[in-house]
């Protein structure tokens, strides 16, 4: 092998290596501030004691989230929604839930859900990831970018503490 | 029923006849008279279970629509809406199986229709997806014969698109298949434009809702009820209050929902969107939030909707003939 073919080789090495530098270069700069849904936050059936959770999870993206929240989309899309996933559950058997995961671009976004809705007379602050509010018939936190809301169907005795059981099996898995 | 209590705040008198037949849209000769709307409460709803009691919906409506057409039956009203060998289209507003037109509801105007000559067939009740349908309480059906519950996800939009200013778009197949659509909405509030009610549902009757939410939806909502093919079958509106929500919508939230345990009814739905403004309004006050004025989120479409450009209907409380009930 000549030297001038050696060099031509090396120069092409050194080439493809600033191509594939360069390429993963832009996936990390790419995926800098890009949250990325979790996969499953969902608490498998069981796993909280009492809650069953429904077949299916169901995700949406800031573009068809209107299909999810038909006219309620759009105050999250303003407010930095990368998507949601939502899952049903069922407490002993009888009381029906929906858990929403909302997963925002940042921090701020998921503050701005939380603070648009106004404490009622009966809701009370819990401590659950970085602020939590529980109502009568659902509980709401934020966790950095991820707004979660879990609302029952349903009043029922005991349903507070079962609905943040529940918010806290989903919050140890974000 | 004769233990009803009604109050009545402005009685009209004579019964409103629709245009049967000649497609007419409010506006058109109507507009030096007051709009008529009703409200019927029923106390008793909600017995004995938690859940609102099938016979007393079916009362309810009787009581709403004979009172609108000062009708001695029923049936009679519905004869003024549609004539036989019409298409009748239910355009409902789902939000989930604790926020949409209850299915007791439904099934009684599918009767009443019936009574009034629409074969059973001819009436599609519908919304935008099947899956809202289904959650709503509804089993879809598309058999010959029966009536029909469909989504326009499954049976499409039509291929050219219509417009009206601001607004273009492809219309629901289902819609276009109808001669007559009674508009079901249900009260909510809207985090966007305050209150929503009758005109915001023709959102789902089109392809591209999610692009019309600019601006507090003005002055989409109005432009969209003004293109034709919805104005002209847009015949009557049953609002169902019977659980409303008045923070934090349109989605169901229990902590802002209460039961308003009523129907609300007319044709013209700029003074129902008006009316049931002013009911969301009261429950606020009652509840020590600020106005939606205050929030943020001003009802602006109800003026474009009324001015003399677009002519829907009234949003001036004084051109409204406004007839609240109590029965139970």
């Amino acid at each position: 092998m000549s030297v001038e073919r050696i060099v031509v080789m090396k120069k092409t090495l050194w080439r493809k290596g600033f191509a594939i530098a360069g390429l993963l270069a832009m996936v990390v700069v790419s995926g800098v501030g890009c949250k990325k849904k979790i996969a499953d936050p969902f608490p498998a059936s069981g796993a909280v004691a009492g809650w069953d959770k429904g077949d299916k999870t169901q995700s949406y993206d800031a573009t068809n989230l209107y299909e999810y929240i038909d006219g309620g989309a759009e105050q999250y899309i303003s407010a930095g929604v990368v998507g949601v996933s939502t899952s049903d559950y069922k407490f002993q058997g009888s009381l029906e839930a929906t858990a929403d995961v909302y997963t925002m671009k940042t921090a701020d976004g998921a503050k701005t859900i939380f603070d648009a809705d106004p404490p009622t007379a009966d809701s009370k602050s819990v401590q659950l990831g970085d602020a939590a509010r529980l109502y009568g018939q659902s509980v709401v936190f934020r966790k950095g970018p991820y707004l979660v809301r879990i609302t029952a169907f349903e009043a029922a005795p005991g349903e507070g503490d079962a609905l943040l059981a529940l918010a806290h099996g989903i919050e140890g898995k974000l | 029923m004769q233990n009803r209590r009604e109050f009545v705040k402005e009685m009209v008198a004579g019964a409103a006849v629709l245009g049967v037949g000649t497609k007419s849209a409010w506006g058109q000769g109507k507009a030096a008279e007051k709009s008529k709307v009703v409200i019927v409460r029923d106390a008793k709803l909600r017995t004995p279970g938690p859940a609102p009691d099938e016979t007393r919906v079916t009362a309810m409506l009787d009581h709403a629509m004979q009172s609108y057409f000062s009708a001695q039956n029923p049936v009679q009203p519905w004869k003024q809406v549609v004539r036989p060998g019409q298409v009748v289209g239910l355009k409902l507003n789902s939000l989930g199986r604790m926020l949409s037109p209850n299915v007791a509801l439904v099934t009684a105007i599918c009767e009443r229709l019936q009574q009034a000559g629409i074969k059973a067939g001819d009436i599609i009740v519908w919304d935008r997806g099947s899956r809202e349908l289904e959650t709503a309480g509804f089993k879809l059906s598309n058999a010959p014969g029966a009536v029909r519950f469909l989504g326009s996800d499954t049976e499409g939009y039509e291929e050219t698109a219509v417009s009206y200013g601001s607004v273009t778009t492809r219309l629901a197949k289902i819609l276009t298949r109808c001669d007559v659509l009674i508009n079901m909405p249900v009260l909510k509030n809207h985090n966007i434009i305050g209150v929503t009610m009758a005109m915001k549902n023709m959102y789902g009757v089109i392809n591209n809702p999610s692009t019309m939410h600019g601006s507090a939806c003005n002055p989409y909502i109005a432009d969209l009820n003004m293109i034709p093919q919805i104005r002209q079958r847009v015949r009557f509106t049953v609002g169902d209050m019977m659980t409303a929500v008045y923070e934090g919508g349109p989605s169901y939230r229990p902590e802002y929902a209460w039961n308003e345990d009523g129907l609300i009814v007319g044709e013209d739905q700029v003074a129902i969107d008006t009316i049931s403004a002013q009911i969301v309004e009261h429950k606020r006050a009652e509840k020590g939030l600020n106005t939606l004025q205050q929030k943020g989120t001003p009802l602006t479409y109800l003026a474009t909707a009324a001015d003399a450009q677009h002519k829907l209907g009234t949003n001036d409380p004084a051109r409204i003939a406004l007839i609240e009930q109590r029965i139970g």
